[in-house]
């Protein structure tokens, strides 16, 4: 009993060691899957709990990734039970201008178009909480959660190309939403562009 | 290559994900095309700020908190998932509830053996050895907060009370954090609380009925111990501390009891 409880302890140790210094990234990828911050909690935990529990039989890829991959089943899991409720959401509380604003448009060909502009933290945020998945996923795990392809490919479950499409796909989203809130900027002044960080 | 095609190694090639041969190969194109030219810049741009940008997120501290007193327990205790999700929503304040509800057969055992009048002496030693072992490096805490809203919901599943945590700081009486200890083979709950160098555990069991009993004083191996009995509680403070400041620390537990609002 005594020897049982000591190894307990060191599997316990061994597994803080590896996963705790990931929980920025783990509650970061949360935050962008669930979109609030109660289920991104709740998710983050699961994800632990459910680490914890297949830490025996973990045999890699990297503790980073693998977590990760564990918190995308733990958030699809959560989706897929609540599938026709309405995830709420306060990433986009200012709603109405998120809906004015195209999630998607052609690349302009004028050259002012191409140029991008420093925008503030949160309506980064907000710009790639408003894509649509899963670009989003490919974009957060790409920029924030700093993943390789071959990272990426892992967590999503997708071959490498699919990831190389879906982040080509993305930035262009990414970009055409960019310009739209640089636009919106300088129409209506700095108001818009502030308020929603998370 | 057609630019149509390029677009996607244009992002592989800003991500550094392109083997020599191929990055020579998508530089030579954007060289001589103007278009591909002008989006590799723009999506370098946009890929530098996001970089530069502190957007990942950090976990929030009461959340880095129930993380790391999860991952303090022995893996038999995680059972159930439930049983650690509930308090994430649930109003602390049910917990005493909760707790006693959540396994009437253990909660029954505990009484059985703490509460036998007979076994007091023996119970007794094994609380105050659970003190001496709680002194080792590394054994004293498993949750280590000053806040007494972490430590009292980490009991939650644990064991089969809500020990009372109550801040005592103003007494002087440090809150340090919560363990899971055994007495008699059973899990109780120790709050673990610091008076200038001295270690006070303060052990928590269930037992049935409402009796209240008078603080029953001993010194074991040079350690002063105290129990009694209230709200349906075991309580033993056990401390090297004097036995007049081990007096006026149960005294302030036991008074923080009665007033739940400030139990809680």
């Amino acid at each position: 009993m005594a020897d049982d409880a000591v190894a307990e302890q060191e599997r316990m140790r061994t597994f803080q060691a590896a996963a705790l210094p990931h929980l920025d990234d783990v509650y970061t990828l949360a935050r962008y899957l669930m979109r609030n911050t109660q289920d991104a909690e709740d998710a983050v935990q699961e994800c632990y709990l459910r680490a914890l529990r297949h830490f025996d039989s973990y045999r890699g890829p990297a503790m980073k990734p693998w977590l990760l991959a564990i918190l995308r089943n733990v958030c699809n899991a959560e989706f897929a039970r609540r599938s026709k409720e309405e995830v709420p959401t306060d990433y986009t509380q200012e709603e109405s201008l998120a809906e004015e604003m195209p999630m998607w448009q052609e690349p302009q060909a004028s050259p002012e178009k191409m140029i991008v502009r420093r925008q503030d933290t949160a309506t980064i945020r907000r710009l790639v909480a408003e894509l649509p998945e899963p670009f989003r996923e490919a974009i957060v795990l790409r920029e924030m959660n700093n993943l390789s392809y071959q990272e990426i490919a892992q967590v999503a479950g997708v071959p490498v190309g699919t990831v190389m499409s879906r982040l080509a796909r993305g930035r262009a989203m990414l970009r055409a939403a960019w310009n739209a809130a640089e636009n919106a900027t300088t129409r209506s002044g700095p108001a818009v562009a502030s308020g929603t960080a998370p | 290559m057609k630019c149509d095609e390029l677009e996607v190694m244009l992002h592989a090639l800003i991500d550094g994900e392109l083997d020599a041969g191929h990055a020579r190969d998508v530089e030579t194109h954007v060289a001589d095309c103007g278009g591909c030219s002008e989006k590799l810049a723009a999506f370098r741009t946009m890929h530098d700020i996001m970089s530069s940008t502190p957007l990942k997120e950090i976990a929030p501290a009461h959340l880095r908190n129930r993380i790391e007193a999860l991952l303090a327990v022995p893996a038999g205790r995680v059972v159930s998932m439930r049983q650690f999700l509930q308090p994430t929503r649930r109003s602390f304040f049910g917990g005493l509830a909760m707790g006693s509800a959540l396994s009437g057969a253990l909660a029954a055992s505990l009484v059985f053996t703490v509460m036998r009048g007979d076994q007091e002496q023996a119970i007794a030693e094994e609380v105050v050895s659970a003190h001496i072992r709680s002194l080792q490096a590394g054994h004293l805490m498993d949750v280590e907060t000053s806040d007494r809203h972490t430590v009292k919901p980490w009991f939650n599943g644990r064991v089969d009370v809500a020990p009372p945590v109550i801040d005592l700081t103003a007494e002087s009486f440090t809150l340090l954090g919560g363990r899971l200890d055994y007495v008699d083979s059973e899990p109780v709950a120790a709050i673990v609380y610091q008076r200038r160098k001295h270690v006070i555990n303060l052990f928590v069991a269930q037992h049935l009925g409402t009796k209240h009993s008078r603080p029953n004083a001993k010194t074991i191996q040079g350690y002063n111990c105290r129990h009694w009995m209230q709200d349906g509680l075991d309580l033993w403070a056990v401390s090297d501390i004097v036995g007049d400041e081990l007096d006026e620390f149960v005294q302030k537990i036991s008074g923080s009891l009665r007033q739940p609002s400030s139990a809680t």
